[in-house]
């Protein structure tokens, strides 16, 4: 902690709040027994993973991560909590697969403690710098939305049109999954 | 000559062919004139060929068929070879045939299975004929496993007989196992000379080392103790008597036992590089003479005295082939050939009258009723004993002859086996033809009748040639002797007879001597009774329990090894081992079908152990 | 100076190792929806952490259209939960084992 010393004061500051929400909104989401309680739980997630962004100049991301995924997302999940009603408690203290919480847990704390050796060993940068013809350094000239608007509608433009008709596709499967079947049945009487 | 001797060979198997595709539409005459027609045929073309080889350039000839196996340095050809030894092979085998053909034509009168005998009767003719024409070992072995299949299937001619087919069992499995002896030599002669035309061999043979010399001709004395009955295989003679007299007559007297002793002889240069090797054959053919000859003594059945006295009579032409007295060997073959036949045939004629009775405490004084069957039985019967001046005197007092001038012990062990051999010969006669009538039950009080013309002609043809037949090698005739002829075909010939005239006529004075002892023993002890315990020992009666011994040592650990095989080795290891695969594939299967539990979080938690390997992997390789 | 990349890459890679014990653990559907929700939001934080420290849009142009598919895969994906609650009342994964060996 020493060595933190050198950093300024506000960044380690903003670092440990976004750190805070997200580590205890993750905990939380696994640890509740109540649905409704671990979507507030990730709210809280969310947020934080907001801070941490806006950290790091992706100012429209952050937006749109409290839009999108905390606006909408979360929504929809207590749209269907509520709809389906299984807002009981789940037993979480009981697990009728005995060996799988320890194996889960050896599993994640393995993966998780290669992947940081890993980024450690190549010293945190994968030394590879992208194709992208727009390589520009972030935060000098353009706005963050600019630079990302620009990328996004020239570089990545059929990406981008995949995406919209991957959002029609969505909707379009979701009403279908959720028919009530009273009105399939209804046609098969008929026939 | 091609064209003649292919004739010989061909006509049986051409009589075969006829009498299988027609047979259905073929009345029992017809089948049994076919095929007695056919080899008397054989026979005219054989005296055709003698005729054609005795002004031949050569007497030496072969008939090239075609070209059989050609697979690498192997080259056999199917091809006959014309010289003296299958020339003579050839006419007493077809003319002895022809006559007893014709017996079976009325002896098998009314048979159900008349035509499927003629079948088989032929083929055997054919086969022989293969055997002593062939100019190589593999054809010659065809010839040789065709009599013994032809002999397996007529000895287990009455099949619903257990006895019978048992017997031809046996006489197939011995034959067998004499075989292997003869397959051994074949291998042992390719891989030493590198052919197996007899030709090929003969010039070849100098090169056999002595070592293998004699094992090569070990191995042929065991495929003659099978296929001639000698120890240690003769048992299954005896047995084989289960089949119709005919065949009794035909196989096991006059052709298929004289086999073993024609390929002896046939391979007498090879003999002639092994003294051990002749010795061998020596004690074995004279110890088997003088062990028949004694169980001769004490058989109560008409046939299976014949069949030990054979026996015995092989044995002294084995005696002869292993001092090296060829052509005396081949004498005593031709005579006995004719003789034997006619005392199996006389006693088939006997056995015809008594319907069907064979045991010797049932017949006597027959004299009166068998007006033919009695004067050629009588003369078959003197001539085997030695008397002279009938075949058997001139051809076994060769043979002892030639014996006295190698071996002292073999000649005094010939000399009581001839003793032995008038004395069972006699006792045979005695109770079938003299003596008190014991027969009527059997026949029901009736008389017995003589046999019919087809039946008594060949016995009358056979008595000729038994009186006759010594004419064919007299002593002291030295030039158109049989001996003579065959001469050329022999590797090594022991001095004929070189004993002064003195010695001569000592030595044939013994003959007559021990004949006469014999006899006179014989009639004198049997006229009166036809049962004696104390002269017909259970010990020689049941053949020196030869066959209890066999059944100790091979039969019953035979027996044991199957049992145990099938029990352990099939239930167990075989099965156990095709089964508990099976069996372990499918528990393995069952423990390896439990990670499919159908619970996503299994799944997942695969997933992620999998994740958390390559990471590590990952690690350590850049670490 | 600012705090340096490390440390948001190391907060990232503990949010994903939490996010997939979740998932391993938890057996309501809904529950293990929330964990991958968890794990694409660590992936996103490390995406824009690398496109700060490489100086590179293309960064956070891929969590732009990493937010769009998991905004589709919820939609989706929480339409098959309905379907599958209506068949069998109950959200707990451990019940669809039909596909047993």
């Amino acid at each position: 902690m020493i060595a933190t010393l050198s950093y300024s004061w506000p960044s380690i500051l903003v670092f440990a709040a976004a750190a805070v929400l997200v580590l205890v909104g993750a905990l939380g989401v696994i640890t509740f027994k109540n649905p409704v309680h671990s979507a507030l739980s990730l709210i809280m997630t969310l947020f934080g993973v907001a801070v941490a962004f806006v950290a790091q100049q992706a100012d429209f991301l952050a937006a749109v991560q409290i839009i999108v995924y905390a606006g909408a997302i979360v929504v929809l999940f207590l749209f269907v909590i509520m709809f389906l009603g299984v807002d009981r408690k789940e037993h979480v203290h009981v697990e009728p697969f005995v060996a799988q919480r320890p194996l889960a847990a050896l599993g994640a704390v393995i993966t998780v403690g290669g992947l940081i050796a890993l980024m450690a060993e190549s010293h945190w940068v994968t030394g590879v710098k992208s194709v992208s013809t727009v390589g520009t350094a972030l935060a000098t000239g353009q706005a963050n939305v600019h630079q990302l608007g620009t990328a996004v509608f020239t570089t990545y433009l059929f990406a981008f049109e995949a995406t919209a008709a991957l959002l029609v596709i969505a909707v379009v499967g979701a009403v279908l999954l959720a028919r009530r079947e009273r009105v399939l049945a209804s046609e098969e009487v008929d026939e | 000559m091609a064209h003649v001797s292919t004739l010989i060979l061909l006509l049986p198997l051409l009589g075969f062919a006829a009498v299988l595709l027609n047979g259905k539409s073929m009345n029992e005459s017809q089948i049994g004139y076919v095929a007695t027609g056919v080899v008397g045929l054989s026979f005219v073309a054989s005296v055709i060929t003698f005729v054609l080889l005795l002004h031949h350039s050569q007497r030496q000839v072969t008939v090239h068929l075609f070209n059989w196996i050609d697979v690498g340095s192997l080259h056999v050809p199917a091809a006959l070879l014309i010289d003296p030894l299958s020339i003579t092979m050839c006419l007493f085998v077809t003319g002895v045939s022809t006559l007893i053909h014709l017996y079976s034509i009325g002896y098998m009168h009314g048979e159900k299975d008349y035509k499927k005998f003629f079948l088989y009767f032929n083929l055997f003719v054919f086969s022989m004929l293969a055997l002593v024409l062939a100019n190589n070992l593999v054809f010659t072995f065809v010839g040789w496993e065709g009599v013994g299949v032809c002999s397996y299937w007529l000895v287990s001619f009455y099949f619903d007989r257990d006895s019978a087919s048992s017997a031809g069992k046996k006489a197939f499995i011995y034959n067998r196992v004499g075989d292997v002896g003869l397959l051994v030599a074949m291998f042992l002669l390719f891989s030493r000379t590198g052919t197996l035309t007899y030709v090929g061999v003969f010039e070849k043979a100098g090169t056999l080392t002595p070592t293998v010399a004699t094992l090569v001709v070990l191995a042929l004395l065991l495929a003659a103790t099978g296929k001639s009955a000698q120890i240690p295989l003769f048992n299954w003679l005896p047995d084989a008597m289960e089949g119709p007299t005919p065949v009794s007559a035909l196989i096991h007297a006059a052709t298929m036992v004289t086999a073993g002793v024609y390929l002896l002889v046939r391979m007498s240069p090879v003999l002639a590089l092994s003294s051990s090797g002749r010795m061998t054959i020596a004690v074995i053919g004279g110890v088997t003479a003088f062990v028949a000859a004694t169980i001769a003594t004490s058989q109560k059945d008409i046939k299976k005295v014949l069949a030990f006295s054979t026996v015995s009579q092989i044995g002294y032409m084995v005696l002869a082939v292993g001092v090296g007295a060829y052509g005396a060997a081949i004498f005593l073959m031709v005579g006995h050939a004719f003789y034997k036949a006619l005392l199996f045939l006389g006693s088939g004629s006997v056995i015809h009258s008594l319907h069907g009775e064979q045991d010797l405490r049932k017949m006597g004084a027959l004299r009166k009723y068998l007006p033919l069957t009695f004067p050629t039985f009588l003369i078959g019967w003197l001539a085997i004993s030695g008397i002279p001046p009938f075949a058997g005197f001139w051809a076994k007092g060769d043979v002892l002859t030639n014996v006295f001038a190698h071996n002292k012990a073999l000649w005094v062990l010939g000399v009581v086996t001839a003793i032995l051999t008038a004395y069972y010969m006699s006792r045979l006669f005695v109770l079938t033809f003299r003596g008190t009538e014991r027969f009527r039950e059997v026949t029901h009080g009736h008389d017995p009748h003589e046999s019919p013309w087809v039946m008594t002609t060949p016995l009358v043809i056979l008595a000729a040639l038994s009186v006759l037949g010594g004419a064919l090698a007299l002593p002291w005739v030295h030039h158109d002797t049989l001996e003579h002829f065959l001469s050329s075909t022999f590797g090594y010939v022991a001095p004929i007879a070189s004993q002064s005239t003195l010695s001569q006529w000592g030595l044939a004075a013994v003959d007559v001597a021990a004949a006469l002892i014999g006899l006179a023993a014989a009639f004198s002890i049997w006229r009166s009774r036809s049962e004696d315990e104390k002269l017909t020992p259970k010990f020689l009666e049941h053949v020196w329990y030869w066959d209890d011994f066999y059944d100790a040592t091979v039969g019953r650990p035979l027996e044991h090894l199957a049992v145990f095989s099938d029990a352990v080795i099939e239930d167990e290891v075989i099965d156990g081992g095709v089964m508990g695969l099976a069996a372990g594939i499918v528990h393995s299967s069952q423990g390896v079908r439990k990670i499919q539990s159908g619970f996503v979080r299994h799944y997942a938690l695969a997933m992620a152990l999998g994740l958390a390997v390559i990471v590590v992997y990952l690690v350590a390789r850049v670490g | 100076m600012n705090v340096p990349a490390a440390w948001y890459l190391v907060l990232a890679a503990v949010l994903f190792g939490i996010g997939a014990f979740g998932l391993l653990t938890r057996r309501s559907a809904l529950i293990m929806f929330m964990c991958v929700e968890l794990m694409l939001n660590a992936v996103n934080l490390t995406f824009v952490t690398f496109a700060r420290t490489l100086s590179d849009i293309g960064g956070q142009a891929t969590v732009f259209f990493v937010m769009v598919v998991a905004a589709a895969e919820v939609t989706v994906g929480l339409g098959i939960v309905v379907a599958v609650f209506r068949r069998r009342a109950s959200t707990s994964v451990d019940e669809l084992s039909d596909l047993r060996g």
